[in-house]
């Protein structure tokens, strides 16, 4: 039997790999705890909180007069029979979370399977990208609100115009920041890749795709920003459920703890989003992460 | 796999074309740059012959047009006028510019190893985009490369994990796994401290003493040039064309202790001496330095 390398090495290598990917991990979690940082953190909420408390519950100073304030805010959230409706054991609070969670998760993946092909062509093909960038950025500064009148006559029903404003800004963060990507990869990667013999689609696949990966990335996030954003104000202007929708709804019932439950609510959702895509990033490009030693 | 005639080869290499010599014949290159219609002459008619397997060292001033001669070999872009030569086959001339490939494979100025491939799917990268081995195969002969040039710790660590020295040593056993004809390196230890520098220098004479491929080496290190180098071309101020040549007789396998060496003293004044007046020119015609 000759001696084969690669039988041998090829297992140990990508178990070398996941070992340390998740020893990284635990030491960053372990370390959470021990640093400052968390303390600060928590700090600074505790503080915020209470001078919500003291300007709205305490002083009841003039401009603040009508604002809920945190104690009835959480007596509310966590009521189990809420005077308003919302609370953590009402379904109808959760319904509200799945309807705006489901037309995000359409919206950005919609956005996502669009944008970032469509910029990752218009970097790798120059004649593509002369075509096209002119109307991005025309189309790209108008306000996602004034597209609101055309939403409902392109689309049917109620549904359809929500995910489409939604879609819209992520879309158009999704495809700049994959187009920058691209444009962003040093020359000499490329001439690399053409000197190691590779034909197009190699450099497309193996040098364009991961070059752009970081850039793609924060345009993820921001994508992930703009969607939350268009969504609320869609559900606001029509819709029946959704967190957009609940804080409109709360604020004519004159049910004003809701709205802070669904703002708060907004908050935590987007940005669990924002943390999803995060690590979905870090484990896609395991080269940017620095190991922790 | 244990054939005595390839030899010079690593023990993973088994390219499908059989590799030439590697003989590149410079003749009359002009390269005038035309950035928004200013003539700017980079190359003028030069000429030299590299002969195959020879370590050839072009050392001048910063902004000579060194890399410009690399590129049109490399063929990154075309030439003005004149033609080179591999192996007797027109590579590029005022109406053809070469085409990249495998058989002139380049060591760039600031490092291209891909940051998102570990070190070895870097190694692996060649082989396996030109088809010429199945991903095990290309696997395997990586695995050998990096152990015959003593970097097999390493395989699999990203290159921002690894010293800017060991990066040098990984794009320079990614350019061999291809078994090229030439090797071309522009500048490739520039950024290196002096002592990694040092180190890195060394790596390269092994891997050139194991291969005996053709090497256009540009370097504006005078030291490095007749430490590495068996032949050793002076540029003249831009435009560029041959000043001087000189061939290093000092013996192989060198090590640092060569530098002590008389005859690399007297090889080094002889050095100095042709460049010193083109620094001057170059000086005093205020060239801006560049990179
Ligand atoms: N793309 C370019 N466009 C215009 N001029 C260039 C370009 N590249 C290089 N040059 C000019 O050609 C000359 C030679 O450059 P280069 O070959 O990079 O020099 P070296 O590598 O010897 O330092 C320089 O004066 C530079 O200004
Ligand atoms: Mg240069």
């Amino acid at each position: 039997m000759e001696y084969d390398p690669a039988s041998e090495s090829a297992p140990d290598i990508s178990g070398r790999g996941r070992s340390r990917g998740f020893s990284a991990l635990r030491y960053k979690f372990e370390n959470l705890f021990k640093s400052r940082d968390l303390y600060l953190g928590l700090f600074g909420i505790i503080a915020f909180v209470g001078t919500w408390h003291l300007l709205t519950g305490v002083l009841t100073l003039p401009r603040f007069e009508k604002l809920p304030n945190p104690v009835a805010v959480l007596t509310e959230f966590t009521s189990r029979h809420p005077v308003f409706g919302t609370s953590i054991y009402a379904p109808q609070y959760y319904l509200h979370i799945l309807w705006s969670v489901w037309r995000i998760i359409e919206a950005f993946f919609l956005a996502t399977l669009l944008g970032v092909p469509i910029g990752l062509f218009m970097g790798w093909k120059k004649v593509f990208k002369d075509y096209t960038f002119p109307i991005l950025e025309m189309l790209r500064p108008i306000p996602v609100l004034a597209w609101v009148p055309l939403a409902i006559l392109m689309w049917p029903g109620r549904e359809a115009p929500i995910i489409f404003l939604a879609f819209l800004a992520s879309f158009f963060a999704t495809i700049l920041n994959t187009l920058l990507g691209v444009e962003s990869i040093d020359e000499s990667y490329f001439r690399a890749a053409r000197c190691l013999g590779s034909r197009p689609r190699h450099i497309f696949f193996r040098v364009v795709i991961p070059g752009a990966l970081p850039f793609i990335f924060t345009g993820l996030q921001i994508g992930m920003g703009v969607a939350w954003f268009s969504l609320v104000a869609a559900e606001m202007l029509s819709g029946e459920y959704g967190l957009g929708y609940l804080v409109w709804d709360s604020y004519v019932l004159i049910q004003y703890p809701v709205i802070i439950i669904a703002m708060v609510t907004m908050g935590v959702t987007g940005f669990l989003f924002s943390l999803l895509i995060r690590m979905v990033g870090n484990a896609l490009m395991r080269w940017t992460v620095r190991e922790a030693t | 796999m244990t054939d005595k005639s390839s030899t010079k080869k690593f023990a993973g290499t088994n390219s499908a074309a059989p590799s030439g010599d590697g003989r590149i014949e410079i003749s009359n290159v002009t390269k005038i740059y035309d950035p928004g219609g200013v003539n700017v002459c980079a190359v003028s008619d030069c000429s030299f012959d590299i002969e195959a397997g020879e370590f050839c060292v072009v050392v001048g001033p910063s902004g000579c047009g060194k890399t410009t001669l690399l590129n049109a070999i490399a063929g990154f872009h075309s030439i003005s006028d004149g033609e080179i030569r591999l192996d007797g086959d027109v590579l590029c001339s005022a109406t053809k510019m070469a085409e990249p490939g495998a058989d002139r494979m380049v060591v760039f100025q600031n490092g291209a190893l891909f940051p998102w491939c570990t070190v070895l799917k870097n190694v692996m990268y060649g082989p396996s985009v030109q088809g010429r081995m199945t991903s095990h195969q290309a696997r395997a002969a990586a695995l050998d490369i990096l152990r015959e040039l003593g970097l097999s710790e390493i395989g699999d660590a990203y290159p921002n994990e690894i010293s800017s020295g060991m990066r040098r040593r990984v794009e320079i056993a990614r350019a061999l796994i291809n078994d090229p004809k030439a090797l071309l390196l522009d500048e490739p230890f520039r950024a290196l401290d002096a002592l990694t520098k040092g180190v890195a220098q060394e790596f390269l004479l092994q891997a050139y003493d194991r291969m005996k491929k053709t090497v256009f080496f540009i370097t504006h290190d005078l030291e490095e040039a007749l430490f590495l180098g068996t032949k050793v071309v002076i540029m003249t101020t831009r435009p560029c064309r041959v000043r001087k040549m000189i061939t290093v007789d000092l013996p192989r396998p060198r090590t640092y202790k060569v530098r002590s060496s008389k005859r690399y003293l007297e090889l080094k004044r002889e050095v100095f001496d042709a460049v010193h007046e083109e620094a001057l020119k170059a000086f005093k015609a205020g060239e801006r330095e560049l990179a």
